[in-house]
């Protein structure tokens, strides 16, 4: 009798509240939903890619809060569970009041991207790395963004974009996310 | 291991709530690493840095920067991949694990790893802290050397080691862990003993890498023959060593 309660519960869908970009989501989902899903189709933020489904590819990459700290994450990696109560942002809450984020105006003045399939995902991660390094040389950004592949570009003008998002964010004197 | 279907778990207790175990102490003889420090933490530490500069070595080619802000060090040690680049350090120190099920218990790390992701943890139990002894000595050195096919892949092998010499340059002490080149990550004790109470040459180097390479049994695979991994074995304990020892300020 016990067991079968206890099976019920589990095969049952909880509440799980996430604020992405701001704005604060509840839904009942399976708590084996991975978080890129509860993006995706619960959220319905589709500019966070799936590309591997297997934490090789980065497509997938988000901004998510810790204690205060924004740090990037694969939202393929983990569940929706366990980014309850969490704050998350993703491609769609980089730009401000109508004006692109600086990463996302040199991804475009330098061609950082072709299909723009990783871009999402090149992006968050790219904020993400500028957090731990603002003043990274050309080595540093490329093992820094080494979690995300890009099968279009070469990286050369994705690192070009990322140095030159650096600079301007330096000289802007502002954090990297003003969230 | 749940997405390629290899592990497919009933339930799943996910212990990142436990604030409890989220911490880097530096005891003076010993750092204690709690079960929710991430790779990244190990990477940004300036206790790790000072004290166990091989973690330091070793934290940013594990994976990529968004697994190093999820995975933990203690989470690795218990998951036992033979190819993960934490046991070999734990091993060269000769750590002490810290399980919990129904009473706390100690696991030496030579104890701990018996094969591909097994290790002498029960079904009730989970790890909850590695105790990591710092060598301490006149002259210290410590390094982590790996071998990757490509930025942030598994090692094909992974070298641990330390060395504390004294004022003559005579070894005290050594520590050697090697892994990717076994069943499961191992510390290379026989090669340890050739370095100890011998002052480091050449020759003695090489003869304790090639003693550590002797003990591995690597597999043959995509990533190399057996024989190609076990003379990478060799060659990655001897830079290892001598790194080691240039930190310790001894040219050899």
């Amino acid at each position: 009798m016990a067991a079968k309660r206890l099976k019920q519960a589990v095969a049952s869908k909880m509440p799980v509240t996430i604020e992405i970009n701001g704005v604060k989501h509840t839904y009942e989902v399976e708590p084996r939903l991975l978080l890129v899903h509860y993006i995706r189709e619960y959220a319905g933020l589709t500019g966070t890619h799936i590309g591997c489904d297997t934490t090789n590819c980065g497509a997938c990459t988000v901004l998510m809060d810790f204690d205060g700290k924004w740090k990037a994450v694969k939202s393929c990696t983990m569940f929706a569970v366990q980014a309850n109560g969490r704050r998350i942002l993703t491609i769609e809450g980089l730009a401000k009041d109508g004006e692109l984020h600086p990463l996302q105006k040199a991804f475009w003045e330098h061609h950082g991207l072709q299909c723009g399939y990783c871009t999402p995902g090149m992006i968050m991660a790219a904020a993400g790395f500028l957090m731990i390094n603002p003043n990274p040389t050309e080595a540093e950004v490329r093992h820094g963004i080494s979690g995300n592949l890009c099968r279009c570009t070469g990286y050369v003008n994705i690192v070009k974009a990322i140095l030159a998002a650096a600079e301007e964010i330096r000289q802007s004197g502002k954090p990297v996310i003003e969230v | 291991m749940m997405k390629l279907r290899l592990l497919s778990p009933q339930y799943i207790i996910d212990i990142n709530n436990i604030k409890g175990l989220n911490y880097i102490k530096d005891g003076g003889r010993a750092v204690r690493i709690g079960a929710l420090v991430r790779h990244a933490d190990i990477e940004n530490s300036p206790i790790i840095k000072k004290k166990l500069p091989m973690l330091a070595d070793a934290a940013p080619h594990i994976a990529d920067m968004q697994v190093r802000n999820l995975g933990t060090f203690v989470g690795s040690l218990a998951h036992a991949d033979p190819a993960a680049d934490w046991p070999a350090s734990v091993l060269a120190l000769d750590a002490e694990l810290v399980a919990y099920g129904t009473a706390r218990r100690k696991i030496k790390a030579t104890k701990f790893f018996k094969g591909p992701y097994e290790t002498a943890l029960k079904p009730t139990e989970i790890l909850i802290e590695a105790v990591l002894p710092v060598p301490t000595g006149k002259k210290v050195g410590q390094s982590y050397l790996k071998f990757e096919r490509k930025a942030g892949a598994f090692a094909i092998v992974g070298a641990a080691a330390y060395v504390v010499l004294d004022e003559d340059n005579v070894v005290e002490k050594a520590g050697i862990g090697l892994t990717a080149v076994a069943p499961a990550p191992f510390k290379a004790t026989e090669a340890e003993e050739v370095l100890i109470g011998q002052r480091p040459t050449r020759e003695l180097v090489e003869k304790a890498a090639e003693t550590a390479a002797a003990m591995s049994d690597p597999m043959s695979d995509l990533q190399g023959s057996a024989e190609y991994k076990r003379e990478m074995a060799k060659v990655f304990t001897r830079r290892a060593l001598n790194k080691a020892l240039e930190r310790a300020g001894v040219a050899i």
